[in-house]
């Protein structure tokens, strides 16, 4: 346990020591939550949706946590160029827990990057349906952050450059965000618009955080719970296989 | 079981190892055998295999042919049981800049399982061997390049693993504390019995503290024994003469033809 606990408390150093990194991350989510917050609210509400802003919020939150926790997988290339990551490797303790540290550590500073998110909301006017639904907005919050620091460490495992990560990110990353109903509701879609959304992890951390955080569900609390559940715990497995035979 | 009794006091048995990166043979069929307790030095010039062969041994890397017995255990089979055996100081830099010295030496201590009161006077000790108690609460970004070095060999030292590698420890130190470190080793080969595996390429250092030398040189070892033997056997006065020897007198990284190569990929880029 206390191994776990070392490597969480790494990144959480890690973090709060690089404000740079903390503030950088803001930018692209703080960007989409101006622009399009404020861009699409009027057409939004003619349409009848209500208001854009109190739709778009969860969905920002969700994108700030998907962006870090990725980026999560960038560090653990940065640990083996900057060769840090040898050693925890040749600790006598299984790389199971050691990926499973980082993970919890990465997911602790992705769901620390999704609350200044909801501060900053908050002094733009958004607010909480039920500020009881806290907690399971929290949950939400904690699940997408494991199932995507999961993916980002799957994906760091098998590269050893940047570049090779950062061009699989633009390719994966974009899309599960915007094919997520981060920024649209989910009805009247297209057929193959709506079925890509529906086998998108992500669609289910946007639906449950929405549904926490302003009581609008659009796949259920259940089927969002169930779903991220089961992709969290299949991409932490496959996480720690590829994180287990990584080679320097 | 019964094979590490037959293998006497043998801890560390190569037979045949083979590493290839594609076309390159980096480790090529190379075996020999480390005894408990004794100080063992890898020589050989840049690019020879020593890296290479040191990450296979401690669970870095897998090899392409050959086995491997450490402690009794094989590093590609029984990796949590090799790697309970060695610590390790490697020979590039694998410091958390981020964290301060102190706090390299806590992950490291809990990693390794180093009880919490042990940890406090271990960590004590050392980083005042190697002076960097006072700058304890530094983060190792604003740490000099000797500086940092001295905080790996520290935190290589805290725990006493059976073998400890030791891959160019010495690597941009001053006299004083490349000194103070071989003593240091020294006492810990002899008081716990640790078994040492070391490189460096200052042959005066491996000649002073190694009981026996292996040559490798293209991937290949060309000779073992003890400094004396070595030398004896070459007919010259020093291991270092001996090593020149053996492994010839040209510069491995700055032969004509790769120079040629780099100039036409310079060229090749700009076009
Ligand atoms: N990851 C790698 N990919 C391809 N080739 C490699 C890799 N690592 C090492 N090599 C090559 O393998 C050979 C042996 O390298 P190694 O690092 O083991 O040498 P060394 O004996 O430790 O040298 P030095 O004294 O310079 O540290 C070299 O030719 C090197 O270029
Ligand atoms: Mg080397």
């Amino acid at each position: 346990m206390s191994v776990i606990y070392i490597l969480w408390l790494r990144q959480m150093k890690r973090y709060f020591r690089s404000r740079a990194r903390i503030i950088g991350a803001l930018g692209q989510p703080l960007l989409y939550l101006f622009a399009l917050g404020f861009g699409f609210g009027a057409v939004f509400e003619r349409a009848g949706e209500g208001n854009y802003l109190q739709f778009l919020v969860p969905g920002i939150i969700a994108m700030s946590i998907l962006f870090t926790s990725m980026f999560n997988g960038l560090e653990i290339i940065w640990d083996r160029q900057f060769g840090f990551l040898k050693e925890t490797l040749v600790a006598p303790v299984s790389r199971v827990q050691i990926m499973l540290g980082r993970t919890l550590g990465g997911a602790t500073v992705a769901v620390f990057q999704g609350m200044i998110i909801l501060a900053i909301s908050f002094l733009i006017g958004f607010r909480l349906a039920n500020p009881l639904a806290m907690p399971a907005a929290l949950v939400f919050m904690f699940l997408i952050a494991t199932l995507f620091t999961a993916l980002g460490t799957a994906i760091a495992s098998l590269l050893d450059d940047m570049q090779g990560f950062q061009l699989i990110m633009n390719f994966l990353v974009m899309p599960l965000f915007f094919l997520s109903g981060a920024l649209f509701p989910l009805k009247d879609l297209p057929v193959a618009v709506s079925v890509i959304v529906r086998l998108n992890p992500l669609s289910y951390g946007v639906d449950g955080l929405r549904g926490a955080l302003i009581g609008l569900f659009q796949l259920g609390i259940w089927a969002n719970f169930a779903v991220l559940a089961a992709s969290s715990l299949i991409l932490v497995m496959i996480g720690a296989y590829l994180f287990s035979k990584i080679q320097v | 079981m019964s094979e590490t009794e037959m293998t006497g006091e043998a801890i560390i048995e190569v037979t045949e190892l083979t590493k290839k990166y594609g076309d390159l043979t980096a480790v090529d069929c190379v075996s020999f055998t480390v005894r408990r307790g004794e100080i063992f030095a890898f020589l050989g010039p840049n690019g020879a295999g020593k890296t290479t062969t040191i990450k296979m041994l401690t669970t870095l890397l897998a090899p392409t042919g050959g086995a491997i017995r450490l402690n009794g255990y094989d590093p590609v089979r029984e990796q949590d049981a090799v790697r309970r055996s060695f610590g390790i100081v490697f020979q590039d830099p694998s410091l958390d800049n981020e964290l301060t010295a102190y706090e390299n030496m806590v992950f490291h201590a809990v990693l390794f399982r180093i009880p919490p009161q042990l940890r406090k006077e271990r960590i004590k000790a050392l980083l005042e061997l190697v002076q960097l108690w006072e700058r304890k609460d530094e983060q190792v970004k604003k740490f000099s390049g000797g500086m940092k070095r001295r905080l790996e060999i520290a935190r290589g030292l805290l725990h006493l693993p059976q073998i400890l590698f030791l891959d160019e420890p010495t690597l941009g130190l001053d006299p004083q504390t490349r000194h103070l470190l071989w003593e240091h080793i020294r006492e810990l080969n002899k008081k716990e019995q640790i078994t040492v595996f070391l490189t460096t390429h200052i042959m005066e250092e491996a000649e002073r503290v190694a009981g026996t030398v292996a040559v490798i040189d293209h991937g290949k070892i060309i000779d073992q024994g003890s400094p004396g033997a070595l030398a004896e056997r070459t007919g010259t006065a020093s291991l270092e003469e001996a090593f020149l020897a053996l492994t010839g007198k040209a510069i491995r990284e700055e032969e004509p033809e790769s120079a040629n190569i780099m100039l036409k990929r310079m060229f090749r880029g700009r076009w």
